[in-house]
């Protein structure tokens, strides 16, 4: 099966090289038979990585042991749920995992545009070929997860050998959101590579704006939504199993996963302003390129080990690789640019700075100059090397320093941008839309000042978070009530009949109120508190209202691991509430320890206890527990993020206004079997 | 040219403002790294200095005390005695021989660390004759 797998991966290869080549000859002769053989090229290459993936599958599936990436990641005792993971449990099984998804995004595009867009799509195979080609050289020839275990033997030639068992996957991997996260980021990083290549074709092929916009930001919408819940759901893997009470460190690995978040989202809103005025042409295709340059980037940081991070892949030459791939990439990006701007001129000005356009070039800005600062950060290792000699880091000062108020400026415009006009706001407009909502925010500040809470920046957060709030209630109170005019319906189906009809705007919105849950979550951060305390069996802490009881603990022996569980009480004001079982795993394979949080999660806060140890002195657990507020909002927050992403990608209900016929005797002749119509055309904003 | 002249100085105002609070961020958490070899070369000011060293664990070398963990870090042939003085618990992976990486200050002979980071192995194959080898080199 692995001398299959390998065969199917050097053959999607080559098929992937004919892609490319025959691609290129096919939009130089435009013969059709060649651009419809390149096309299925392109088609068969995904199918033979398809293969090849599900074989390296079957090998972990049928405890093939003569395989070296299977020896090391899996062993007979492992559950079928990690036996799928450990695909991606190391690099080489994880580069096919990444041309695994990056071909389901490359098959969907091939197949539903055979058809249409003729123009363009021989562009787009090419680029999608070159891509794949990059990735494929990886998996045949530079980090081949197929390679037989072997050793060297008494002649010096090297024997295949095969092992009874493996050594299992890394304790710290077994958990399900291990198995949930790459799935879900490698979606997003490998998405990201289609709006760039519809991007870079329609620059090569000078394709009319209006056309290569729509498509590349269905595309976008699509990846970003799983990067924004690969993100997520990392942060929610750290926060509720790695057990240090946080949920984002500013770790280089999850920086280099925000990057491309950070430009995808400019690009999902200045692309409006493309749409809407024909501007920011320049400025929307370099997004993109930046977009997928950050994606290729991230994985390069991952993987290279370049600068040091808790995550560690092994430190290889790969680096290099992915520096070459950069460099081309760029290369030509530039050259087509320098080649076709004139097809990106503008058709119009800016006119006003209370406006639409200026929300958008200020949400753009700020986006931005978040994106800098990160990968600045994330880079000074490298930089300040270069520059004076010594590594220097930095930290989550660094970081939050500069990103708390550029998130709070963000917040600010996610409120005022959809209820300021295009092109020049009127004061009247502006009283008209904003005063609600600005005493609400302010009501809402006083109201959190009053209650005892005076962290600055979590009281212009939740004053923020109101405002916006009220702003999309507004939107959709509005909206619904002239659909009320004529259907007499309630409110709650007027506004789903409003949204339908205009899934981007009011899926869009949606997004919104999932970011200001988001924003609540994260505000609540400044408020944490924890202590720490060493117990014996009947002895208790005071954490906030609750207080915790250790009542014993036991060791019990698993199947490959040893679990020392404490059993807490949780009192508040002196009721009994409820028990808690931290927990510490020592696992028999290479004596690690895992630990097991339990958190008691409410909408308020997360009382979060970790059994951190024992004492060295008296051999007494010794509790760690955290109270942290509003946690559960960041979760809350990502769900509905990822269903207003949903309901944007989904086509408008187009409304349909039926007149009764004409059934009057006219002298002018009336079409039959046509009743007059009037069809609303799909809803831009 | 006015309207340029406005969004010119809007921008301008939150560029400058991030700046500044950029730098003011690098000043609180820059820290150097240095090998454990170079640090027996530092002298002055650059001993006071935060920094971080990497290395691996030596075998057997894990102590824990109340309020302190003492440990060796081996890199490039020499070894430096580290001592955890955090609160935080030291991470799962902290166990013999994995790669770490402390940070805080030299102190008289020792590294006292006030935080400690071990590799994630999410990676490692056996040799031949079935030991355990990390296959990844230690971090530059």
């Amino acid at each position: 099966m692995d001398v299959f797998g390998s065969f199917a991966l050097i053959l999607a290869f080559v098929c992937a090289v004919f892609a490319f080549i025959g691609g290129i000859a096919a939009i130089i002769t435009r013969h059709p038979l060649l651009v419809k053989s390149t096309r299925q090229a392109g088609i068969a290459t995904c199918c033979l990585i398809f293969i090849a993936t599900f074989s390296l599958e079957y090998l972990f599936f049928s405890d093939n042991f003569s395989a070296a990436y299977v020896v090391a990641h899996s062993n007979r005792a492992l559950a079928t749920f990690y036996k799928i993971a450990a695909l991606w449990a190391g690099q080489e099984g994880s580069l096919l995992f990444w041309s695994f998804l990056l071909s389901i995004y490359v098959f969907s595009v091939l197949i539903a545009y055979r058809n249409k867009n003729g123009e363009l799509m021989p562009y787009v195979g090419v680029i999608l070929a070159g891509v794949q080609i990059f990735f494929l050289t990886l998996n045949n020839f530079v980090a081949s997860p197929f390679k037989a275990l072997a050793v060297p033997g008494a002649n010096g030639a090297m024997d295949l050998v095969a092992r009874s068992d493996g050594n299992g996957l890394t304790p710290l991997l077994q958990y399900p959101e291990m198995v949930i996260h790459p799935p879900n980021l490698y979606s997003g990083y490998t998405g990201f590579t289609i709006p760039f290549a519809f991007a870079l074709a329609a620059l090569l092929a000078r394709y009319p704006g209006e056309k290569w916009i729509h498509l590349t930001r269905k595309w976008t919408m699509i990846a970003w939504c799983f990067q924004t819940a690969g993100i997520l759901l990392g942060a929610h893997w750290a926060y509720a199993v790695l057990g240090w009470g946080g949920y984002w460190g500013w770790d280089p690995v999850e920086n280099a996963s925000l990057l491309p978040w950070l430009t995808g989202t400019a690009f999902l809103h200045s692309v409006m302003m493309q749409e809407k005025r024909g501007m920011m042409k320049v400025w929307n295709v370099w997004l993109v390129f930046s977009t997928f340059l950050l994606c290729i980037l991230g994985t390069f940081l991952t993987r290279s080990g370049v600068v040091s991070s808790v995550h560690a892949f092994a430190q290889s030459s790969i680096g290099s690789w992915f520096v070459g791939f950069l460099v081309v990439i760029f290369l030509v990006c530039l050259v087509a640019y320098l080649k076709n701007r004139d097809y990106l001129k503008s058709e119009n000005q800016l006119d006003a700075i209370v406006s639409r356009e200026s929300s958008f070039l200020f949400n753009n800005l700020i986006l931005l100059v978040s994106c800098i600062a990160v990968l600045s950060g994330t880079l000074f290792p490298v930089l300040s090397e270069a520059v004076s000699g010594s590594k220097i880091s930095v930290g989550a000062p660094f970081f939050n320093k500069v990103n708390i108020p550029i998130g709070l400026l963000l917040l600010f415009l996610t409120g005022v941008g959809p209820l300021l006009a295009w092109r020049k706001t009127s004061v009247e407009s502006l009283k008209r839309n904003f005063a609600w909502p600005l005493i609400i925010g302010l009501a809402g500040g006083a109201v959190i000042f009053a209650l005892g809470y005076r962290e600055i920046y979590s009281l212009i957060c939740f004053s923020l978070c109101f405002f916006v709030a009220a702003t999309i209630v507004m939107e959709f109170y509005r909206g619904a009530k002239v659909i009320r005019v004529r259907s007499s319906a309630s409110y709650l189906t007027s506004a789903i009949e409003l949204t339908m009809r205009n899934t981007r705007r009011y899926g869009g919105y949606i997004v919104h109120l999932g970011m200001v849950l988001i924003f609540i979550g994260l505000a609540g951060a400044a408020f944490n508190q924890n202590v720490q305390k060493e117990l014996q069996p009947g002895g208790s802490m005071q954490l906030g209202k609750y207080k915790l009881v250790l009542q014993s603990f036991d060791s019990k022996p698993e199947a490959n691991y040893t679990g020392l569980r404490l059993n807490v009480e949780v009192f508040v004001d002196g009721k009994p509430l409820m028990m808690l079982y931290p927990e510490r795993r020592i696992f028999e394979t290479n004596g690690e320890t895992g630990t097991m949080v339990a958190i008691y999660s409410t909408l308020r806060e997360d009382l979060y206890v970790v059994y951190a140890g024992q004492s060295p002195d008296t051999k007494l657990p010794v509790i760690h527990a955290y109270l942290n507020p509003l946690v559960k909002w960041i979760w809350f927050g990502g769900v509905i993020v990822v269903f207003g992403t949903l309901v944007a990608l989904l086509p408008n209900r187009r409304a349909v206004l039926v007149l009764s016929g004409a059934k009057q005797p006219a002298p002018e002749p009336v079409v039959h079997g046509m009743t007059p119509s009037v069809t609303y055309k799909e809803g831009h904003d | 040219m006015k309207k340029q002249a406005k969004f010119g100085i809007g921008i301008s105002v939150i560029v400058i403002s991030l700046a500044c609070l950029a730098w003011l961020g690098y000043g609180e958490s820059k820290t150097y790294y240095h090998t454990i070899a170079e640090l027996q070369s530092l002298r002055g000011t650059q001993l006071s200095h935060r920094m971080r060293v990497g290395g691996t664990v030596a075998a057997g070398s894990i102590r824990r005390f109340t309020g302190r963990v003492d440990f060796v870090l081996e890199g490039e042939g020499k070894s430096l005695p580290v001592s955890y003085v955090g609160s935080d618990p030291l991470p799962d992976t902290f166990v013999d021989k994995s790669q770490a990486l402390v940070e805080g200050r030299p102190t008289d002979g020792r590294f006292v660390a006030e935080v400690v980071q071990a590799k994630c192995a999410s990676k490692y194959e056996a040799a031949p004759g079935g030991t355990v080898a990390t296959s990844s080199t230690a971090t530059k």
